[in-house]
C-alpha cells in the first residue's frame, strides 16, 4: 500500500516509525473475515470425524487424512 | 506493505511449513502410528467384540483388506494432504494477522511483530490445546465418544485463541497506561488466567486404558514435534519474507525523501 503522506519527522534517514505502516482496519476487515471463515471450513474438513457433519456421505475424507489428524493432534480414534 | 503481500507471503510460508510438517510426521510420527495400529489389530484379533472389530458402525478399521483407504496411502498422500492443507491455511491466516499486527504492537518493527504473531499463534492454537487435550495414537479413544471429544477440543481451542486476542488487547491498553514491561506482563497474565480457568473447567478425557506408556510418550513427542515444525517454519519463513519487503519499502521511502529534500 503506497503511503501518500510520508512522515516529515524522519527526513534524517533514521527510518520510519512502525506506526507509520499501520494498515487501516477498513482495508483489513474483508481479508480477515474471509480468511477466518475459509480457515475454519478447511479445519472442519480435515479434523472432523465426518460423522457429526457428513458432506459427502461416507468416510473417504476421514480415512484419507487419518494420519494427519492423529499427528496434528486432532481428536480421532 | 499491503494486506495482499502479507497473505501471499503467509501462503508461501504455510506451504513450506506443510512440507516440513509432513517430513517430520512421516519420519518421526509414522513409526509410532504403525506400532499403535499393530497393537490395535492384535487386541482386535483376541477380542472378537472389540469396538474396532470389523463392524464399520463402531468406527473405522485399520485393516488393509476392508479399508476405504489403504495404510500406504494414509501414511503418504493422506498425511501430506492433511499437513499441506493445515499448513497453507494456518500460514495464510498468520500472514493476515501479521498484517493486522503491523505497527500496532508497540514499537515492534515488521519482522518482530510478525514473529510475535506467529509465536502467539503457535502457543494459543497448538501448544496450549495440546497440553489440555494431547494427541492420541490410533487404538486410543472410542468411536462413540469422538463427537464429544471433538467438541471439547475445539471448544478449548476457541477459548485459547479468543484469550490470546483478549490478552493482546489488554497488553496494548496497559502499555499505553503504564509502559512496555508491565503491559506485556498484564497481557501474559490475562492469557494465563483465562486458559488455566478454562483448563480446570473443561472435563478430563481419559480413554487410555492399558495402552503402553512408552509408545504413548513417543507418539505424543512426535505429534508435538510435527506441530512445532509447522509453526517454526511458518514463523521463520514469514518473518524473513516480511522483513525483506519492509527493507525494500523503507529503501524506496528513504530515496523519495532524499529526492524531496533536494
Amino acid at each position: 500500500m503506497a503511503h501518500a503522506i510520508s512522515s516529515p519527522t524522519s527526513i534524517s534517514g533514521a527510518g520510519s516509525a512502525p506506526s507509520d505502516l499501520v494498515i487501516p482496519a477498513r482495508e483489513l476487515a474483508p481479508w480477515l473475515a474471509f480468511g477466518a471463515l475459509f480457515a475454519m471450513s478447511v479445519l472442519v474438513l480435515i479434523s472432523s470425524a465426518q460423522g457429526a457433519i457428513t458432506i459427502p456421505e461416507g468416510t473417504a475424507i476421514h480415512e484419507w487424512v487419518h494420519d494427519g489428524r492423529h499427528l496434528l493432534g486432532f481428536p480421532c480414534h | 506493505m499491503s494486506t495482499r503481500t502479507f497473505l501471499v507471503q503467509g501462503l508461501v510460508a504455510g506451504l513450506l511449513a506443510g512440507i516440513a510438517a509432513f517430513v517430520v510426521a512421516y519420519t518421526v510420527g509414522e513409526p509410532q502410528v504403525d506400532r499403535a495400529i499393530a497393537l490395535e489389530e492384535a487386541a482386535g484379533a483376541t477380542a472378537a467384540d472389540h469396538e474396532h472389530s470389523d463392524d464399520p458402525a463402531a468406527g473405522h478399521s485399520h485393516d488393509d483388506e476392508d479399508a476405504v483407504v489403504t495404510r500406504a496411502t494414509q501414511s503418504t498422500l493422506g498425511l501430506a494432504t492433511g499437513t499441506l492443507a493445515i499448513g497453507v491455511v494456518l500460514g495464510g491466516l498468520t500472514g493476515l494477522l501479521a498484517a493486522v499486527g503491523l505497527g500496532r504492537l508497540g514499537g515492534l518493527r515488521p519482522a518482530a511483530s510478525t514473529a510475535l504473531v506467529a509465536l502467539l499463534g503457535a502457543v494459543s492454537f497448538s501448544v496450549v490445546p495440546f497440553l489440555k487435550y494431547p494427541a492420541t495414537p490410533p487404538a486410543v479413544g472410542s468411536g462413540e465418544t469422538i463427537d464429544n471429544r471433538t467438541a471439547l477440543y475445539f471448544g478449548f481451542l476457541a477459548v485459547s485463541v479468543l484469550a490470546v486476542l483478549a490478552a493482546v488487547a489488554v497488553a496494548r491498553a496497559a502499555v499505553r497506561l503504564w509502559s512496555g514491561v508491565p503491559g506485556v506482563v498484564a497481557g501474559a497474565a490475562t492469557y494465563a488466567v483465562i486458559v488455566v480457568v478454562a483448563a480446570l473447567a473443561f472435563p478430563k478425557v481419559d480413554e487410555l486404558g492399558d495402552f503402553p506408556a512408552g509408545l504413548l510418550w513417543d507418539f505424543r513427542v512426535a505429534s508435538l514435534l510435527t506441530l512445532l515444525a509447522l509453526w517454526a517454519v511458518i514463523g521463520a519463513a514469514l518473518t524473513v519474507l516480511v522483513d525483506r519487503t519492509w527493507r525494500q519499502h523503507d529503501a524506496v521511502r528513504a530515496r523519495r525523501e532524499l529526492a524531496a529534500s533536494l
